[in-house]
């Protein structure tokens, strides 16, 4: 609805929150990682799950995760979804795609976008590997990775991935 | 892991977002009276003013469509009192945030008094609205309650 047609009734409001984010051990030095270019998981001693971005512990085994596990930046797309809206103060320029994407090796997937490639060729299982920013824009930051593009792979069976405990 | 081992990294954050909403039949008379420098209550078939106007009795789930003025001044119901505003608060030297039951209102509204000490304030004593000069149909269209003198 644009302005001149909203009800007269319609007030503008708005919601402002501050806050001081402190990242804690596990994200720490994924970030401290993820500065210089390197995604590093961390595994539980337990069930052997593998989790990026880590926590710092299994939700599964409910203990801590200190064993490091330093992963590829190829995986594939366990599910995506087409962004058609645009949400106000993001630069990405609508219709883009948000995807889950799961490292090889890992037992979860994190969110990301997918791109360099048309949205109706993009499907579950797709490979794709992480473009990543030029070394020099590199920060604490997962946006060091531009977004993840398909590379030339057979697609994957996502019903493998299912995590199995060891 | 030991946290002290390593320079937990720390940012801070801002989230905001505007939005746009509707107040609704009933709370816009309120807020259309408060740009008046009038405030309104509904009242239900039990004759219970509620101040601020409220669409529904919530004992009873009567709609409420009845208006009626109340206050302008009130009576202080509770309140707790700020000595270091924060940057969010309207207010930037020490207030209270209190609940006031308007004259003529069976209900509280929560509002701020100012101009006073703490020492000043009590259960019971009575206040009076300072409005706006600036009116925008919101709430801060009283800047804050005073002590009736």
């Amino acid at each position: 609805m644009s302005d001149d047609q909203a009800p007269k009734d319609y007030k503008e409001s708005f919601i402002h929150l501050e806050y001081q984010y402190t990242a804690g051990s596990a994200t720490t030095t994924f970030l401290n990682q993820v500065k210089e270019g390197r995604l590093v998981g961390q595994s539980c001693p337990k069930c052997k799950a593998v989790y990026v971005p880590p926590r710092g512990s299994c939700p599964r085994c409910g203990i801590a995760t200190s064993i490091e596990v330093p992963l590829t930046d190829k995986g594939c797309v366990e599910s995506f979804t087409v962004v058609h809206i645009p949400i106000p103060g993001n630069p990405i320029v609508p219709p883009y795609v948000c995807a889950m994407i799961r490292l090889d090796e890992a037992d979860i997937s994190f969110l990301h976008l997918v791109q360099d490639i048309e949205i109706d060729q993009i499907r579950i299982g797709m490979r794709v590997q992480a473009v990543w920013k030029p070394k020099d824009e590199w920060t604490h930051s997962l946006e060091n990775i531009k977004w993840f593009a398909p590379i030339d792979e057979p697609d994957v069976d996502v019903s493998t991935l299912r995590f199995k405990p060891s | 892991m030991n946290d002290s081992k390593i320079n937990l990294l720390e940012a801070p954050f801002e989230l905001s977002y505007k939005y746009k909403r509707s107040s609704g039949p009933v709370m816009s008379k309120f807020f259309e009276g408060l740009s008046q420098k009038k405030i309104f209550g509904t009242k239900s078939k039990a004759q219970k003013v509620f101040a601020p106007a409220a669409e529904y009795d919530p004992d009873t789930r009567e709609a409420l469509t009845e208006i009626v003025e109340v206050g302008p001044g009130g009576t202080i119901e509770s309140w707790s009192w700020v000595n270091s505003p924060r940057s969010h608060h309207l207010l930037k030297t020490p207030f209270a945030f209190a609940l006031i039951k308007l004259d003529g209102a069976d209900t509280a509204m929560l509002h701020m008094v100012s101009d006073c000490d703490e020492s000043d304030l009590s259960i019971g004593k009575k206040v009076l609205p300072v409005w706006s000069e600036n009116p925008t149909e919101a709430i801060t269209d009283i800047n804050y309650f005073i002590l009736e003198s």
